[in-house]
């Protein structure tokens, strides 16, 4: 673009398109013409993924109980009240159809602000990831669970892992009136780069030497290199279900993944038939009127059930195709500058 | 150093500033002195000549920085924040995080000064290691030393193309007449050459002169900036006064020109030296846009403490709520929860450190790179350049930019701006005879014609040979002369391209005499004092050639221009620097061409004016041998090979030129001009010598100058003076006709009469007289001269009441007309300019006749046009006149027939009434008349008047003013006005360097407005609106988390991602797109020039879309955050899982927002707008891949990627970005269907091709503008020349009806005299 051979002139300016302003340039116009077909093919995209999702969706299945025991007639009613320790209760529940696996198992809490801001500051990562030296002084964001009365350091620290959810469960199928117990695989529901780079125990062996002079969080039932004794690969920090806490929800209703169902009779999924769920209620929700709840669901390349998604398409998809109906309207009543 | 008492060094400090602080100051020679410590030397107390323009010092410039950017009140509120951010209840992220901000805004702006600041310090220091030659007791020579050595007291000597170190008093030339040439563009621009000459007194006539035999004491005045005035003596030691004035000062800065050497003392050194003293910085002026912003950010505040409120109350209802203390409510340290109350407090300053993005503050710094990137296309805008000066448009102040787009109101004046201010000698009229020079009128017409289409055929003929044109002009025969005009034009464009000398032109040189007159003047018989009735005549001619400061130089000498570094304007604007580095890099492409150059030019841009290349080598020796081998005209006078052919001359006034050519027409060449003597050679060949013996300069208040000289023939000492009409006739003694033998016609009437002919054609006029005074009156009165002239206080006043003591009895000769032409474009600009809603005031001091001609010629007033003509003498006429007329207009206005065209009504005022309109009690009713007026021309007004005139105007109506303008006498009407126009012409830089924008003709006005006026406005407009727009909808984000986390203030978005989301993902395309936008072409912006009206007023930037754009925001981001929810609403999401989408939405929705508001899309949009996606997602992939355990309590790792895997996350995004952008992309589409705005319809245009694109303008124009038919009668314009003869239209006033009557109240419509109406019998 330049033209200028020989510059004779020390200010002249230089005659590029793009000093001249004179880029080639697209220029779209907004007007009904080009829309209309296109909001035509947005609305039918919209409602075929739209489809999709729903279908997906509607294919999931879903089983929800809340044992919060806040009803009289709950099963769970008896271990609401906080003074009663150690309680155990029983949900009895029947399944029409197969349950096709691999079935996932949820906790569920709702109103439980694991985002409050001050709550998700309240850990030590350095701590978390096996620096010692954390150990003994750990960071002040976790204050006031640093350090116990006597002056102990915490480990792990901080109001996450103090407020860890402690209600375990047992799953049993009745099977002709015999309880029999269903397997639930405790590996691999917290993320793989958590477990397996994010947090590290302490290199010292056993576990147990790494965490002397530290005291156990003040509502740990046991400490933290006790937390499963069936598999020593699953305690201290990488503890699965310490993990699946650690990472804190978003909203205040939430679900945390707490076993899948995947080996033994029940691979292929729960069959048909009665089952019971044995609580052991530990974890107090009614002083702040939250819920508690178990879930079983299967999941989907979607991932659980969520039927908004699938909805949200097919209405902004047929909005579109509408939209575009009106305009068609406008298009045929205005006259449009550049058809003229 | 000795040691020196504290009591001491005050003591002498104290002294310094009082020796700096008196009036007087009295300066002797330092050579007395030379060697002596400092406390002893006599001139101690005043700076040195090393300057020092940097803002810092190395060692404290982190403190003062600093300090100087604590002085914004954005960085206080950043800071501010971070404070916040320290105290741990109210905190909302990491303490040191919150630091980031303030130290990138800071660290920016710091480094940017510290740049700034370098650049300066290295042109100081250049400056200050320029070496000069300082005279040295010791060597008993003038020894090279450096500029920062000079100092008060000193004996400086330049040579010939030097640059001048300090101020200098002139002690000596090497020039016989003792006068020293400067050129003084480096000050001011102007390229014609200024004498200065030795004080007076101190005659040293030795070839070489010596400083130490200089004895006397110099006392001068306090330093001030006054370029134009200095006042001091020279006391010697028998206590003899002689006085110097501006005339023998030479100033810092300036080049010797044509003179070999020059010595001086120096009066003032360094900062106290006039040059710096004038050199201000970049002007700081507010936009109006900037204005409204600033309410707009108060909105923004308001919004941002009603969020934080919400979010405090709402944290106080979520906690009393609560039945009791749960697991998640962490405690402070203590064990202790604060009451709901006061958490509530907290959470509102938590909140306000959350949302602090809400307040723009980044767009502070946008707007400013967005302005330095729009000034940049101005200034490189081919079509603002101009061949002739080689100039571009310069921006001065570089924060009005959006403002060109808005302007409502233009103030011009008219000499040098509506028209060339090259004057060109038309017609005089000598003892009462017209002589009309038909000849000469014709060449001109034709000259201009072939001027227009060479310019058009001038790349395909080929390139004339490079003879002057001065050489062969007056070898050509007058008769065929218009034949070849068209290549004496070419060959003046090629052959003297840069046209930085004036008046070079053949079209102002050449003059082609009348032949009644040359046959008058050149009989036989025609001889001095041969016959009483030729004297006129010659007396005339005399003063045409002697009275004037013309300066003689030879047509073939050389003038080398270097353009020299004013340290500081030069590195004060970013903008400056950018310019800089272009220049830099096309040097490389040059430099092998300029390596022979001079060893201390190397700073400076060299530009070579030549007329031919031998003469560079011999220069180039010039100056690197400081031997000399010149050609100086000067010192050649003398020699017989000087011809009357090869003289040119330079004027500091056109019109001085111009009539100085005219004489030479007529044979009446002026050869010579020293201090002392003017040498003018006669018709018959014959040199007269006329010795000067004073010049009374012009000045505004006598509009007159005399020179006095003495006759060499006759011995009488003869005063010619020449002058504004009415500023002569005052004057008149006895008729200087009246002792001629039979003739007793009154020439005074009879002169006037053509004069007032003169002015309807829009001529310059110019009174010629002629006085002798006696040996009696003479004595007595150079003594009074001699007095005023040495005199310190009230020095203007006594030299001014001497001249006038002086100009008294004068017998008239004659008068001149000169043509100032139009400027090329000039009425199609004011065409343009009104259709674009533009109202044109012209104000001029020319007489009203001149004004209104020139009014019609430049189609400021149209023929149909009511034109209101007010002048009266006293307030009370005054006011019944504007309420009548105020009273008719509206009359006129309300006329059912005049409904439908626009009333197109026009006022001319003169001076006198325009002081009585404006004063307070009348100016609402003159400004409500002038608001119903299309155009309004306002003449014989003060330059005091022009700016009040605007202030008025822009303060009572509140409307965007532009004052344009190019002389020193608009510097006012400039500064006044929101933006100020300088056009570099003829007459100096003042009005430049009082500019926010200067062009070099007035036609690039139309461009300046019309298209990059709007553009720079809409884009800006757009840009702010969608800033706005961005950082709500962003904000708007976090704000509604806050209800789902019981208002605690958790960002769900890692705190380095938000800040790099402002920095870094979304700040460059709103920037380009204000930078590059472009909703309409260039072309078709000047084409309809009605699109302008769009940005008038408030413009795109109004209270409602600023409002509609927050709502959107509000919208979006609601749509942003809440279809995200309720997808992932019951999952297991974790909070910074969660922000993961929400940040790409909004990224996405932002971009796209502005991917619809974006009107044309080039290869720089989609590299940014795609750069800046990938941006986003490479570094959001590679934070979240490295950063492990890092930034509580984000936990970034591995986040982005798990979602990226997820289809889940692609079907949200995809969804909540149409949703979010739907009625947005709705809104444009059905608006731009159902009601296309002006510019939109503009747009479609655009696609067309250019010949339907043409024809449809034409259309539309005539359909829109409701007066098409109108102007198709207007579309051929009005030959501007005036040579159409045509009958004087009966009704039309005569002059004498303006300037007798009382008053007079003209309202004549359609008939009023055209341009070329007014052409009478003189013609024939």
């Amino acid at each position: 673009m330049v033209k200028e051979e020989q510059p004779e002139s020390v200010n002249r300016p230089d005659n590029t398109a793009f000093t001249q302003q004179r880029l080639p340039a697209w220029q779209p116009m907004l007007s009904a013409g080009i829309i209309i077909p296109g909001f035509v093919l947005i609305g039918l995209a919209f409602i075929g993924i739209g489809v999709a999702l729903f279908v997906t969706s509607r294919s999931i299945q879903m089983l929800e109980m809340d044992y919060t025991g806040y009803e009289q007639n709950s099963p769970c009613f008896k271990c609401s009240d906080e003074s009663v320790k150690n309680c155990m209760c029983n949900l009895d529940f029947n399944i029409d159809t197969l349950f096709k696996g691999p079935v996932f198992f949820y906790y569920g809490l709702s109103n439980y602000f694991q985002n409050f801001r001050r709550y998700g500051v309240s850990k030590d990562l350095d701590q978390l990831s096996g620096d010692m030296d954390a150990f003994l002084d750990p960071t002040s964001d976790c204050a006031p669970y640093q350090y116990d009365g006597n002056n102990k350091p915490i480990v792990p620290c901080g109001a996450v892992a103090n407020s860890m959810f402690n209600d375990t469960f047992k799953l049993y199928q009745i099977v002709k009136g015999v309880k029999k117990l269903v397997p639930l695989d405790g590996k691999g529901i917290a993320w793989w780069t958590d477990y397996n780079i994010k947090y590290r125990n302490p290199t010292v062996k056993p576990l147990k030497n790494a965490f002397n002079g530290t005291v156990k969080p003040l509502n740990w039932p046991k400490p933290a290199y006790e937390l499963d004794p069936s598999d020593p690969a699953n305690n201290g920090f990488i503890n699965q279900d310490f993990l699946v806490w650690l990472r804190t929800a978003a909203l205040p209703n939430f679900s945390k993944l707490y076993r899948r169902i995947t080996e033994g009779d029940y691979a292929e999924g729960l069959p048909a038939g009665n089952y019971s769920l044995e609580i052991a209620y530990n974890y107090p929700v009614l002083s702040f009127d939250g819920r508690k709840k178990v879930v079983f669901s299967n999941v989907s390349w979607m991932g659980g059930k969520n039927e908004f998604l699938g909805i949200a398409y097919l209405v902004i998809g047929s909005m579109c195709v509408v939209m575009s109906i009106v305009m068609l309207i406008v298009y045929a009543k205005f006259k449009f500058p550049e058809e003229d | 150093m000795t040691w020196r008492s504290p009591l001491a060094v005050v003591r002498d400090a104290w002294r310094s500033q009082r020796a700096r602080e008196k009036d007087l100051r009295n300066l002797v020679s330092n050579l007395p002195y030379e060697g002596l410590e400092k406390a002893k030397q006599p001139n101690r107390y005043f700076p040195g000549n090393a300057i020092k323009t940097t803002k810092y010092t190395l060692l404290l410039f982190i403190p003062m920085n600093l300090f100087e950017q604590f002085h914004r009140l954005a960085n206080l509120y950043f800071v501010g924040l971070a404070i916040l951010n320290f105290i741990p209840v109210v905190n909302a992220f990491q303490p040191e995080v919150a630091l980031i901000p303030i130290c990138v805004i800071l660290s920016l702006t710091a480094l940017k000064d510290a740049w700034e600041d370098f650049r300066r310090y290295q042109s100081d220091r250049k400056l200050n290691n320029t070496p000069c030659l300082i005279y040295s007791r010791k060597e008993e020579q003038f020894t090279e030393r450096r500029w920062k050595d000079v100092r008060v007291g000193d004996f400086v000597k330049v040579f010939s193309n030097e640059i001048i170190p300090a101020d200098l008093l002139l002690l000596h030339t090497s020039d016989p007449n003792r006068v020293c040439l400067i050129e003084t563009a480096n000050l001011d621009g102007e390229t014609n050459l200024k004498q200065r000459r030795v004080v007076p007194g101190l005659c040293t006539m030795d070839p070489e002169f010596d400083p130490e035999s200089f004895n006397g004491v110099v006392v001068c005045e306090k330093p001030n900036n006054n370029l134009n005035h200095f006042k001091c003596y020279v006391e010697s030691p028998d206590k003899e006064k002689v006085g110097a004035g501006i005339e023998s000062l030479l100033l810092r800065g300036c080049t010797v020109r044509n003179t070999d050497h020059a010595v001086g003392f120096v009066v003032y050194a360094g900062h106290e030296t006039k040059s710096m003293l004038n050199n201000n910085g970049s002007r700081y002026k507010r936009s109006r846009l900037e204005r409204r912003l600033n309410i707009d950010v108060f909105f923004c505040l308001i919004l941002l403490f009603t969020m934080c409120l919400i979010g405090a109350v709402g944290h106080f209802v979520w906690l009393q709520a609560l039945p009791s203390v749960p697991p998640y409510l962490v405690p402070d340290s203590k064990g202790h929860l604060d009451s709901p109350a006061l958490s509530g407090f907290y959470m509102f300053f938590t909140m306000i450190i959350l949302l602090q993005v809400l307040i723009p503050i980044s767009l502070y710094v946008s707007i400013e790179l967005v302005k330095v990137g729009q000034i940049f296309f101005i200034t490189n805008d081919i079509d603002l350049y101009d061949e002739e000066t080689d100039s571009r448009m310069q921006c001065r102040a570089l924060n009005i930019t959006e403002d060109l787009g808005q302007i409502q109101y233009i103030f011009s004046d008219k000499t040098g701006t509506l028209t060339e201010n090259k004057m060109v000698f038309r017609r005089c009229s000598i003892m009462g005879n017209e002589y009309p020079h038909k000849e000469n009128a014709i060449r001109l017409n034709i000259l201009e014609e072939a001027e227009s289409e060479d310019e058009v055929l001038f790349n395909q003929r080929p390139q004339p040979s490079q003879t002057g044109w001065s050489l062969d002009a007056e070898d050509t025969k007058p008769g065929d002369k218009h034949h070849h005009p068209g290549i004496q034009r070419k060959s003046k464009v090629s052959g003297n391209a840069k046209g930085d000398v004036a008046f070079s032109s053949p079209l102002e040189t050449e003059v082609i005499p009348d032949r009644k007159l040359l046959q008058q003047i050149s009989r036989p018989e025609f001889r001095i004092g041969s016959r009483q009735e030729k004297e006129p005549y010659m007396d005339f001619f005399l003063a045409l050639a002697i009275c004037n400061t013309v300066v003689v130089s030879m047509a073939t000498a050389q003038r080398r221009r270097g353009s020299w570094f004013m340290p500081s304007s030069s590195t004060n604007n970013p903008l400056d620097t950018m310019s800089t580095w272009m220049k830099r890099a096309s040097r490389i492409f040059t430099c092998w061409r300029r390596k022979p150059k001079q060893k201390r030019a190397e700073d400076s841009v060299i530009e070579e004016d030549h007329f031919n290349a031998s003469v560079i080598r011999e220069e180039t020796e010039d100056v690197n041998g400081l031997q000399t081998c010149s050609l100086h005209a000067l010192s050649q006078f003398k020699k017989p090979a000087l011809t009357s052919d090869n003289v040119r001359y330079e004027a500091e006034s056109p019109d001085e030129a111009a009539l100085v050519y005219a004489a030479k027409a007529y044979g009446f060449t002026l050869l010579a001009r020293t201090p002392d003597s003017v040498t003018v050679r006669l018709p018959s060949g014959e040199d007269l010598v006329f010795e000067v013996l004073d010049t009374l300069a012009f000045d505004s208040n006598r509009k007159r100058m005399s020179v006095l000289v003495r006759h060499p023939k006759t011995g009488e000492y003869v005063l010619y003076t020449k002058g504004a009409d009415y500023a002569i006739m005052e004057l008149l003694g006895t008729p200087y006709a009246e002792h001629l033998s039979g003739s007793q016609k009154n020439i005074a009437a009879e002169t006037q009469y053509f004069l007032d002919c003169y002015a309807k054609e829009g001529l310059r006029t110019l009174c010629i007289t002629k006085k002798v005074v006696s040996d009696k009156e003479f004595e007595s009165w150079s003594v009074s001269r001699r007095k005023a002239l040495a005199a310190i206080e009230k020095r203007e006043e006594l030299v001014m009441d001497t001249a006038v003591q002086l100009e008294t009895n004068l017998s008239l000769l004659g008068a001149t007309g000169i043509e100032d032409r139009l400027q090329e474009s000039v009425p199609d600009t004011i065409l343009a300019l009104r259709e674009a809603g533009i109202q044109v005031w012209v104000l001029t001091g020319d007489k009203p006749e001149t004004a209104v001609n020139i009014g019609y010629a430049c189609r400021l007033l149209e023929e149909e046009d009511l034109v209101i003509n007010m002048s009266c003498k006293n307030k009370l006429n005054c006011t019944s006149i504007l309420d009548c007329t105020l009273e008719e207009v509206r009359r006129y206005s309300a006329d059912p027939r005049n409904v439908d065209t626009t009333p197109d009504i026009s006022l001319v005022i003169d001076g006198r009434t325009l002081a009585m309109a404006l004063s307070s009690d009348l100016q609402s009713r003159f400004v409500d008349l002038a608001r119903r007026c299309r155009s309004v021309l306002c003449c014989r007004v003060t330059p005091l008047q022009k700016s009040k005139v605007v202030k008025v105007v822009r303060e009572k109506l509140k409307v965007m003013t532009l004052a344009v303008g190019d002389g020193a006498n608009d510097v006012n009407m400039i500064q006044a006005a929101d933006i100020g126009v300088g056009i570099s012409g003829q007459e100096g830089m003042q009005a430049v360097m009082a500019s926010d924008f200067a062009i070099s003709r007035f036609k690039h006005l139309r461009k300046l407005l019309l298209v990059h006026g709007h553009w720079c406005y809409s884009r800006l407009a757009n840009m702010i609106i969608y800033f706005f727009y961005k950082n709500v909808a962003y904000v708007n984000l976090l704000f509604w988390y806050q209800f789902f986390c019981g208002f605690s203030g958790t960002a769900m978005i890692d705190y380095w991602l938000m800040i790099f989301f402002n920095l870094f993902f979304t700040s460059v395309p709103p920037i380009m797109f204000g930078i590059m936008d472009k909703d309409v072409s260039a072309e078709i912006l000047m084409g309809v020039p009605e699109l302008y009206r769009t940005g008038q007023g408030s413009g795109e930037y109004t209270f409602s879309t600023f409002w509609i754009s927050i709502l959107d925001a509000f919208y979006q981001s609601l749509v942003c955050f809440f279809i995200p929810y309720l997808a992932y609403q019951d999952s297991d999401i974790d909070v910074f899982t969660f922000g993961t989408p929400l940040n790409t939405i909004s990224l996405f929705t932002i971009l796209l927002h502005l991917s619809i508001e974006i009107k044309s899309w080039t290869v720089v949009h989609w590299a940014i707008m795609l750069g800046s996606v990938a941006l986003y997602f490479i570094v959001t992939l590679a934070y979240s891949a490295i950063c492990i355990t890092c930034n509580p309590p984000s936990n970034p790792y591995w986040i982005l990627q798990s979602q990226m895997a997820d289809p889940i996350f692609y079907l949200i995004c995809i969804i909540t970005t149409v949703v979010a952008l739907l009625p947005r992309y709705m809104f444009h589409v059905l608006r731009n269907s159902i009601t296309p705005s002006p510019l939109l319809q503009a747009r479609c245009l655009d696609r067309l091709n250019s010949c339907e694109r043409d024809l449809f303008i034409k259309e539309w124009r005539g359909f829109r503008g409701g007066g098409y038919v109108k102007r198709s009668r207007l579309s051929t314009p009005p030959s501007p020349t005036l040579e159409t003869p045509m009958d004087n239209s009966p009704q039309s006033p005569s002059a004498s009806d303006i300037l007798e009557d009382e008053f007079v109240l003209n309202v004549i419509t359609e008939n009023y005299q055209g341009p070329g109406h007014t052409k009478d019998s003189l013609v024939t």
